[in-house]
C-alpha cells in the first residue's frame, strides 16, 4: 500500500500555491510516497511521555530596545516588484468579480 | 609562494605590514576566478569593482593609520543566500534571478566591518536544498579534486571556491550539513557554530529553528578568525544568543587534546559507510588517543531517528518559510495577463520558479503539517528532537567533544543523485543531529580514501557554546597531520 496517493499529492500541491503539470504529479507522487514511508520511522519511538522540542534554545520573551530607526523609501522597497503603480505594488486581482 | 595559496591569517599580517597591498591580493584572487571559475563553477557573481573599491578603502584606511581588524584586506567569497545590498542574492533559485535585495545581511555587514573584501556570491542548491549543488538553478558546481564530482552542499560554491585556491575565506549556512559535508567532500575545514551564535537576519529562510552561518577556510585558525569576524550577538535575529562569541581563535590556537575525553559515536559505521571513510576515520581516532586524549566509544540511539525527523522538520519550517515567495513585492511573476487572479498568478509563478527539490520539500512540509498527520509526524519528529538532545546531554556528561566521520562517503559524481531524494538526504547522515540540539560541530580534512583519492572529513561535535572545542581538537588534528603528511592535504589535489 502506498503512503500517499496521487489525488492526495494534487491536494498538497494546491495547498503549496504549485501549480503542477500531470507529468510532474506523477513524479512527485512516486518520490514523495518513498520519502514518506522514509520518514514515517519516527513513528516507531516510543516517545508517549516526551516533550516535544520546537526549537534548539530555550529562549522566552526576546526583547530590544524600541528604538526609531529609518524604514525603506518607498522607491526602495517597491525596486524590485514585478509591477508597480502609484508608490503601490501593483497585484493581480484578489477578489472575485462581481457578477 | 602566491598569494591564493597563502592562509587568511598570513595574507592579513602582509597587508598589515605592508609587504603586499589588498588591492594587490584581491586582484590575485580576481585573477584565479577568470582563470578557473570556468570549470569550477563556484560563482553565480564575481563583484569584480565593488571587490577591488573595497581594497583600496582599506589600503587608504591603513595608509591613515587606522588600526584594522586581522583579516582587513582579506578576500571572502560570501553564499548567495545572504543579502547583499550592492549584489543580486539569488539563493541559487529562478524565483530570485536578478533580485538585488535592499539591505545587508548582518553577516554580510560585519564581513564589511571586518575590512573583508567581498569577492561575489557563491552558488548553492536552491534555497540550501541539497548536498551537491546538483539543485541550483544555474547549473552545479565541481569539485576541485575531480571536476565530474559535486563539492557538497548546499554551500557548495563556497567550499569549491576555497579548495580552488579562488578566495581564502568563504561563508556558508549550516541547516542538517550544509557546511560540513561540504568542507569535508572537498578537504578543506567548515564550521557550524551553536545555533544562535551567528546572526540569520538577512539570511534568506529555509527552516528557522536550524539554519546557521559558518565558515570556510583552508585551516582551523582561519576558520575561527573568520567565525569569531561575524559571529556574535545581533538584537536584529531574536534568536541569537546575548552572550560573548567562545574563544575560538585561542582555541584555534591551542592545538592539544591531552586529557580531554573524545567519545566515538557508535551508531555512525556500518552499513553504508564507505570502507576508505571508516579506515581514515579509526586512524583519525588512533592519532587522537596517541596525542593524549582518552577515546572511548558512546552510544547515543536515537541518534538512528535523526535522519527522518529532520526531513519532517526542516520541510515543515520550509513550507511556511517559502510561502513569502508569492509572486507580489519581489521577485519572479509568471501569468499575470490581466485576467487571471492573485492565486492563480502565485501558484504558476512558484511552479515556475521553483526547482523539483523546493517543490517536493514544500509538499512533504505541508503534508507533515496538515491536520491529520500532525502528531503522527511533525508532532513525532519534534518529541524524537528531544530524545535526541538528551542523547548529547548524556554523552557529554562522560566526554567532552564527540566524533564521527562527517558523511559516509567521498564526494559522488554530479548529478548521481539527483533524481534520488532518499540517497541525496544520506549524505548528512552524520551530522544533521547537531542541528536538531544546536550544538557547534566541525569539520576538517583527515586524509584521501583508498578507493578513491577523495578526501575525508572527521567531524568534532561539542556543547551549544562549546565551539572552542571544536576548533583545538581540529587544530591538533590538523597538526599532527601536516606534520606527517609534510604538507597540507590540498598540495595533494591535481592541477585546475
Amino acid at each position: 500500500m502506498s503512503a500517499i496517493t496521487r489525488d492526495e499529492v494534487a491536494h498538497l500541491a494546491r495547498l503549496s500555491r504549485l501549480a503542477l503539470a500531470d507529468d510532474e504529479l506523477d513524479h512527485f507522487a512516486a518520490q514523495l510516497d518513498q520519502i514518506i514511508e522514509s520518514v514515517a520511522r519516527v513513528r516507531e519511538v516510543a516517545a508517549g511521555d516526551i516533550p516535544p522540542t520546537s526549537h534548539a534554545l530555550p529562549l522566552t520573551n526576546v526583547f530590544r530596545p524600541d528604538e526609531v530607526r529609518p524604514g525603506l523609501a518607498p522607491d526602495d522597497a517597491l525596486a524590485a516588484a514585478p509591477a508597480v503603480e502609484e508608490d503601490r505594488f501593483r497585484v493581480p486581482r484578489i477578489l472575485e468579480e462581481e457578477a | 609562494m602566491s598569494l591564493t595559496r597563502r592562509t587568511a591569517a598570513e595574507l592579513g599580517a602582509m597587508i598589515a605590514s605592508g609587504e603586499v597591498s589588498a588591492v594587490e591580493v584581491t586582484q590575485a584572487h580576481l585573477d584565479r576566478i577568470a582563470e578557473v571559475d570556468d570549470k569550477v563553477h563556484a560563482f553565480l557573481h564575481v563583484a569584480t569593482e565593488s571587490a577591488l573599491a573595497q581594497a583600496r578603502d582599506v589600503d587608504a584606511r591603513r595608509a591613515a593609520g587606522e588600526e584594522l581588524g586581522p583579516l582587513a584586506g582579506v578576500p571572502v567569497a560570501h553564499k548567495d543566500i545572504f543579502t547583499t545590498a550592492d549584489m543580486p542574492t539569488t539563493c541559487g533559485s529562478k524565483i530570485l534571478e536578478g533580485w538585488q535585495p535592499p539591505y545587508d545581511a548582518t553577516v554580510t555587514a560585519r564581513l564589511r566591518a571586518a575590512g573583508l573584501v567581498i569577492l561575489g556570491k557563491t552558488n548553492l542548491d536552491e534555497f540550501a536544498m541539497g548536498s551537491s549543488t546538483d539543485n541550483s538553478a544555474f547549473g552545479p558546481s565541481h569539485n576541485p579534486w575531480d571536476l565530474t564530482r559535486v563539492p557538497g552542499g548546499s554551500s557548495g560554491g563556497s567550499s569549491a571556491a576555497v579548495a580552488a585556491f579562488e578566495a581564502p575565506l568563504s561563508t556558508g549556512t549550516d541547516t542538517g550539513g550544509s557546511i560540513r559535508q561540504p568542507a569535508a567532500v572537498t578537504g578543506i575545514v567548515g564550521m557550524k557554530p551553536t545555533y544562535g551564535g551567528s546572526s540569520r537576519y538577512g539570511l534568506v529562510a529555509f527552516a528557522s529553528s536550524l539554519d546557521t552561518p559558518g565558515p570556510f577556510a583552508r585551516n582551523v585558525l582561519d576558520a575561527a578568525l573568520l567565525h569569531e569576524a561575524f559571529s556574535g550577538h545581533d538584537p536584529l535575529d531574536s534568536t541569537s544568543i546575548d552572550q560573548p562569541v567562545p574563544p575560538v581563535v585561542e582555541a584555534a590556537r591551542q592545538a592539544d587534546v591531552s586529557g580531554m575525553r573524545i567519545g566515538v559515536v557508535k551508531e555512525f559505521s556500518g552499513e553504508g559507510y564507505q570502507p576508505g571513510v571508516l579506515a581514515r576515520f579509526q586512524e583519525a581516532c588512533d592519532l587522537l588517543e596517541s596525542l593524549g586524549a582518552k577515546v572511548v566509544e558512546v552510544s547515543c540511539p536515537s541518534f538512528t531517528y535523526a535522519l527522518p525527523a529532520y526531513y519532517l522538520i526542516a520541510p515543515s519550517e520550509a513550507s511556511s518559510n517559502l510561502a513569502r515567495f508569492d509572486a507580489m513585492r519581489y521577485g519572479l511573476r509568471v501569468g499575470d495577463d490581466g485576467t487571471r487572479s492573485a492565486e492563480e498568478v502565485m501558484a504558476l509563478t512558484r511552479a515556475a520558479g521553483f526547482g523539483p527539490e523546493v517543490k517536493r520539500r514544500i509538499m512533504l512540509g505541508t503534508y507533515a503539517l496538515s491536520s491529520g498527520y500532525y502528531d503522527a509526524y511533525y508532532g513525532q519528529a519534534q518529541k524524537v528532537r528531544t530524545l535526541i538532545t538528551r542523547d548529547f546531554e548524556a554523552a557529554y556528561e562522560q566526554v567532552d567533544v564527540l566524533i564521527s566521520p562527517t558523511t559516509p562517503t567521498t564526494a559522488f559524481r554530479i548529478g548521481e543523485r539527483a533524481d534520488d531524494p532518499m540517497a541525496m538526504y544520506l549524505a548528512d547522515l552524520c551530522t544533521i543531529p547537531s542541528n536538531l540540539t544546536g550544538n557547534a560541530a566541525i569539520s576538517v580534512p583527515c586524509g584521501l580514501a583508498d578507493e578513491d583519492d577523495l578526501p575525508v572529513g572527521l567531524q568534532i561535535m561539542a556543547p551549544v557554546l562549546g565551539d572552542d572545542r571544536c576548533y583545538r581538537v581540529g587544530a591538533a588534528v590538523e597538526a599532527a597531520l601536516q606534520s606527517r603528511w609534510g604538507a597540507p592535504l590540498l598540495d595533494k589535489a591535481p592541477a585546475l
